[in-house]
């Protein structure tokens, strides 16, 4: 095994990729996070943030999305190395 | 399941006539569901190229086979779970429903089929449409046509839903509808068969991105965003005052010149050059010149106000907006304005309708749907009302405060953009919750074809003719017979403490803001003829765009806040609208 690196989606460069290990909320929460693609298991890229804890824009599969400041640092991620 | 049984009630419930097949469109947002409908059904609606365009749902006729079915354009859903209330409609209709036509992005199938497989689990026939089909080619993707139709058991057709590609298959598929009635399945299983899904009928191959991709990409990072918001912004603003200008200078004005005049003095004549009839229907005119603009007679002002002042730029205002949303740039806008608008209480996304409000106050608070909490909508739809003008209003500012000098034009728009920001900043304190964060889809960017944007730009360009014009002329009519009878004199001795003593008007200038409660434009007009000072004009102009919204506007708010809720954004409307005009009147 590699050693991989634990962060969360606000926490990431722009640029850097990863896999999702978990989203830390609600039901509510987790449901529409997978059903926009971000769940366990999927590659995820961070394209940008905006400044002043604006949203954060990442890649997964074919979708963009733009996601809060405060959701992204609910989604934790696995960075690649 | 429940589903059968409300089924068949809605059939019995329906009974009387004879009862119409009803054919669902449902799909992720932004798919393409109102370009299929409008190819299906020949009703033209509006689509744009952002997540949440329709927010109700529209349905129109089609024929399969020989028999007329109803179809129904459902707002778009990610899953059959109800997380908002478009997608609690979604559900509820389906439950009505006798066929789902499920419409699929193709370049995004994995996030589409979640809904897609739920479907399969309802016991309702079904058909796929594969829509953008010509875009996956570009995206490096292949599909495996066969091998989806298999694994899904029903129909799946490609269609290219813009250019008219696949729909006829797509009807002549309907009769082959079926419904598998897969079992219901477990979230993480229903993941793990859409992955084994995807694997065995889709192929992505690597390709270098295009220059779209870039400046996509360029669009949503903080400094290249903002620059490229700017551009974007300054541009539409030059492109809308350019195309109306033109309008007005080169085709609108000659007609009303060269054209009009010698009819109306031909009439003048005729109707021997005054009384009642002369008045109502050509206003006051002097001396073989006709002033449009202050004549305020049926024939005169009635027609040069909708045509030659509001009308170019409805056209010039709706042409540029729809480039906007179907290029796709209206998202990303929201992505970076997302930090400012949380404190209006707001999240980026309400930017959309804020925008959709500069055309037209009633779709834009028919748009405030996007937004998930009723105290978003509430402060968005409030916003909207106070504070953004629309195309009509904007327009007769321009064409009457503009003549005084751009200065005073820029003294009415800063105001109602302070005004904008500051009370988003109030009612962002007062109202009670929080805002939710964002949380859309980012749509890539479309070059969308000329026609598409034409048709568009005819359907908003027509409800204005359609709604607009006949109030207008309704609104001139009754403002001259209330003149002739006196009842005008009246209301002004009454209002003149709060016309005259606090806004600093006229007293005559109550009746353009009761005018106003028909059509902003005509009202703004009214106040041509009081011979105003530029500050009181700039008075005036601000008052009336803040003041109660135009009758449309008020059923719309009273639709969607409530009672309550409408009220309480009239209170604030009339605190508001008189604090800024008197403050106005003691700077100016």
């Amino acid at each position: 095994m590699t050693v991989t690196k634990r962060l969360n989606l606000s926490q990431m460069y722009p640029g850097q990729s990863g896999r999702v290990v978990g989203v830390d909320g609600g039901v509510g929460l987790v449901g529409r996070l997978s059903a926009l693609g971000i769940r366990p298991g999927r590659k995820i890229t961070k394209l940008s943030s905006m400044l002043m804890r604006g949203p954060v824009t990442v890649q997964v599969g074919g979708t963009r999305l733009a996601v809060g400041f405060g959701m992204a640092s609910r989604i934790l991620v696995e960075l690649e190395q | 399941m429940a589903c059968h049984g409300v089924k068949t009630n809605v059939r019995k419930r329906r009974g009387g006539k004879r009862d119409l097949r009803k054919i669902l469109l449902m799909g992720n947002p932004n798919v393409g569901k109102s370009v299929v409908f409008s190819r299906l059904t020949g009703v033209r609606v509006i689509a744009s190229n952002y997540p949440g365009t329709t927010v109700g749902y529209t349905h129109g006729l089609m024929k399969v086979g020989e028999e007329m079915a109803e179809v129904i354009d459902v707002p778009g859903t990610y899953g059959l779970e109800p997380s908002c209330e478009a997608e609690e409609i979604a559900l509820q209709m389906l439950a009505t429903g006798d066929v789902v036509i499920n419409v699929i992005d193709a370049t995004n199938l994995e996030r589409n089929l979640n809904l897609t497989l739920q479907l399969l689990e309802k016991d309702i026939p079904m058909v796929v449409a594969l829509n953008m089909w010509d875009d996956v080619g570009h995206r490096g993707i292949h599909i495996d046509l066969k091998r989806l139709e298999e694994l899904l058991g029903v129909p799946v057709i490609p269609t290219v839903a813009v250019s008219g590609q696949g729909i006829k298959e797509l009807v002549e598929s309907i009769p082959a509808a079926r419904a598998p009635r897969r079992p219901p399945i477990s979230h993480d299983e229903r993941w793990a068969a859409i992955g084994s899904i995807t694997e065995q009928v889709q192929q992505v191959t690597h390709r270098h991105h295009t220059w779209l991709e870039r400046l996509e990409d360029a669009s949503v990072r903080p400094f290249t965003g903002i620059i490229i918001a700017a551009v974007v912004l300054v541009g539409t603003f030059l492109g809308i005052r350019f195309i109306g200008e033109s309008l007005i200078t080169y085709v609108l004005d000659p007609i009303f010149e060269y054209l009009w005049t010698p009819v109306v003095l031909f009439l003048s004549n005729l109707l021997g050059g005054s009384g009642i009839l002369h008045d109502i229907l050509l206003g006051n005119i002097a001396a073989g010149e006709v002033n449009y603009i202050e004549s305020f007679g049926l024939l005169t002002t009635g027609l040069y106000v909708p045509f030659a002042m509001v009308l170019p730029y409805i056209v010039s205002f709706y042409l540029v907006l729809g480039l906007l949303e179907d290029i796709g740039y209206l998202p990303r806008l929201a992505v970076l304005m997302d930090t400012i608008m949380h404190r209006l209480g707001l999240h980026g996304y309400a930017i959309i309708p804020t925008l959709l409000g500069l055309g037209c106050n009633v779709p834009a608070i028919l748009a405030t749907r996007i937004l998930e909490s009723k105290r978003e909508r509430f402060i968005a739809a409030t916003l909207i009302s106070i504070a953004v003008p629309c195309a009509a209003l904007q327009a007769m500012v321009f064409g009457l405060v503009g003549q005084r000098g751009i200065q005073y034009v820029a003294m009415v728009y800063g105001t109602l953009f302070v005004v904008w920001v500051v009370l988003g900043f109030v009612l962002n304190r007062v109202v009670k919750g929080f805002s939710p964060e964002l949380l859309i889809e980012i749509p890539p960017y479309r070059i969308p074809p000329w026609r598409t944007v034409l048709q568009k730009l005819w359907l908003r360009v027509h409800g204005f003719l359609h709604e607009a014009i006949p109030i207008i002329l309704g609104a001139v009519l009754v403002m001259n017979i209330l003149y002739a009878v006196g009842f005008f004199d009246v209301i002004a001795d009454f209002t003149a403490p709060v016309v005259t003593g606090l806004l600093g008007l006229p007293k005559e200038a109550v009746v353009a803001l009761a005018i106003g409660f028909l059509r902003k434009d005509v009202a703004i007009g009214m106040l041509a003829p009081l011979a105003l000072t530029s500050g009181q004009l700039v008075v005036g102009s601000v008052v009336l765009a803040m003041f109660f919204p135009c009758i449309a506007t008020f059923v719309v708010l009273l639709r969607e806040l409530g009672t309550t809720g409408m009220l309480k954004a009239a209170a604030i409307m009339i605190v508001v609208a008189l604090s800024v005009g008197g403050l106005l009147n003691l700077i100016l």
